[in-house]
């Protein structure tokens, strides 16, 4: 992919992607163009919110049920779980982690996505859950669909679940999406390339037939690691 | 944490993309308030926009928002001097609308120990995410007429030139904010008044 790549990135430029990617085109006028400032470490960034929604259910965790209509998402069920870790491979237990997606004909709810996808009454594309003592979250959705977006023409978002994880500290809180293996859309993609080629793998599922439960759903099985404030040390005062 | 101890590589980071919203700013994910209304200290309001680098508003973004209290205590279990939980939280989130606008409320946070002996002044953490973001951006509000911003070791890694991006603007009170003081904060996300993002990490 011929592209621009600016040289302004938020933590270590071999795994996160720069702010300007102009084969992303939303990022030419939203990439801060000065370089970020280098700031001591205080409480305020190893602090974060951290205590867990008292308002997340269990049936938040299931995508295909969880319109609230009494019917059930159309498309292939799959379970999708993993361990949430720091990089010194402790679990982080309690995270809040929130996924949103489209159905499984490849269309948002969301009022800003117009393409001729079919809508499913019975799918919002929505779910949430806590990790657990292991640092494991576990959903139960419908494999997304690939949809088109402007970014140039024909173009193709691959599959993909965009998930979100709060709760360890201010500065480690990550918001990222997960892939499909196989997908031929993933070389053309703008977003998914925009990472640093040697951790995109890092994005992508993988198929684990130990999660697969017969005659229900394939497993899908993704692990996540961010940064672990408990291990690292602080300036602060006496 | 030294290398030797790293054994996993971190999980790279991507956009929120445009449909966030019924999953970020579902009734009970969305947050304008960071203090309950029984929260000890002086009341504030704090409007906005986010603007690209053309000065257009930003209407798909999301903010989180992590303050202290008004003694300066993060209500976390890494804040040593944090007893136990109360209707503070300290944490916020909230969108932009069709002309980046973005509002919320909160108390007054009181200075946080910082590098060395030294507290920091009043701030509030804010964290930026949008479509286009391919990694969300870090920066701070800081208040205005506070002689402890001129100490701050945050601001002072500044260039001096960049501070005022950081310091946000008093402005009148409006109807329904009695007792309250109210801010404006605006995040120029590219640009000759871009605000200053940290390399936090």
């Amino acid at each position: 992919m011929i592209t621009t790549i600016g040289e302004i990135v938020r933590g270590d430029a071999s795994v996160f992607p720069p702010y300007l990617y102009d084969a992303y085109r939303s990022t030419i006028r939203r990439a801060p163009r000065q370089p970020l400032v280098e700031v001591p470490l205080t409480l305020s960034e190893m602090t974060g919110p951290w205590r867990p929604s008292e308002r997340v259910t269990p049936e938040d965790a299931d995508l295909t049920r969880n319109a609230g209509t009494g019917g059930e998402a159309i498309g292939q069920r799959i379970i999708v779980t993993g361990h949430v870790t720091d990089e010194g491979g402790a679990p982080l237990p309690n995270m809040l982690i929130e996924i949103w997606q489209a159905n499984a004909a490849g269309r948002y709810v969301h009022k800003a996505d117009q393409w001729p996808g079919p809508l499913d009454p019975n799918f919002l594309g929505i779910g949430r859950c806590l990790t657990n003592a292991a640092g494991e979250y576990r959903f139960l959705t419908v494999r997304p669909g690939a949809y088109p977006w402007r970014n140039e023409p024909n173009a193709w978002r691959p599959a993909h679940i965009h998930i979100s994880l709060l709760g360890n500290s201010w500065k480690d809180r990550l918001v990222t999406q997960m892939y499909f293996p196989d997908d031929p859309l993933l070389g053309r993609d703008a977003i998914f390339n925009a990472v640093p080629e040697s951790s995109r793998r890092r994005l992508i599922a993988s198929y684990d037939h130990d999660v697969t439960q017969a005659e229900w759903a394939l497993g899908w099985r993704w692990d996540i690691v961010v940064g672990g404030a408990a291990a690292t040390t602080f300036e602060s005062g006496p | 944490m030294s290398p030797a101890h790293v054994t996993r590589a971190l999980t790279p980071s991507q956009t929120v993309g445009p449909f966030f919203h019924d999953c970020l700013l579902r009734a009970d994910a969305t947050c304008d308030t960071l203090a309950g209304d029984d929260a000890s200290g002086q009341r504030i309001h704090v409007h906005g926009r986010v603007l690209d680098g053309d000065g257009m508003p930003v209407p798909d973004a999301v903010l989180e928002l992590w303050q202290a209290d008004d003694h300066g205590v993060y209500h976390h279990p890494a804040d040593p001097r944090w007893t136990r939980p109360t209707s503070f939280s300290g944490f916020g989130r909230v969108g932009t609308d069709e002309d980046g606008r973005f509002a919320f409320t909160s108390v007054l946070p009181g200075r946080v120990p910082g590098p060395g002996d030294e507290l920091q002044a009043p701030h509030i953490s804010i964290a930026v995410f949008a479509r286009g973001l391919l990694n969300h951006l870090f920066t701070r509000m800081y208040f205005p007429d506070e002689p402890s911003n001129d100490t701050d070791r945050t601001m002072l890694s500044v260039p001096a030139h960049r501070r005022p991006t950081l310091i946000a603007r008093a402005t009148s009170p409006v109807d329904g904010s009695v007792g309250a003081r109210m801010f404006q904060f605006d995040i120029v996300l590219q640009g000759s008044d871009e605000t200053v993002f940290f390399a936090i990490a």
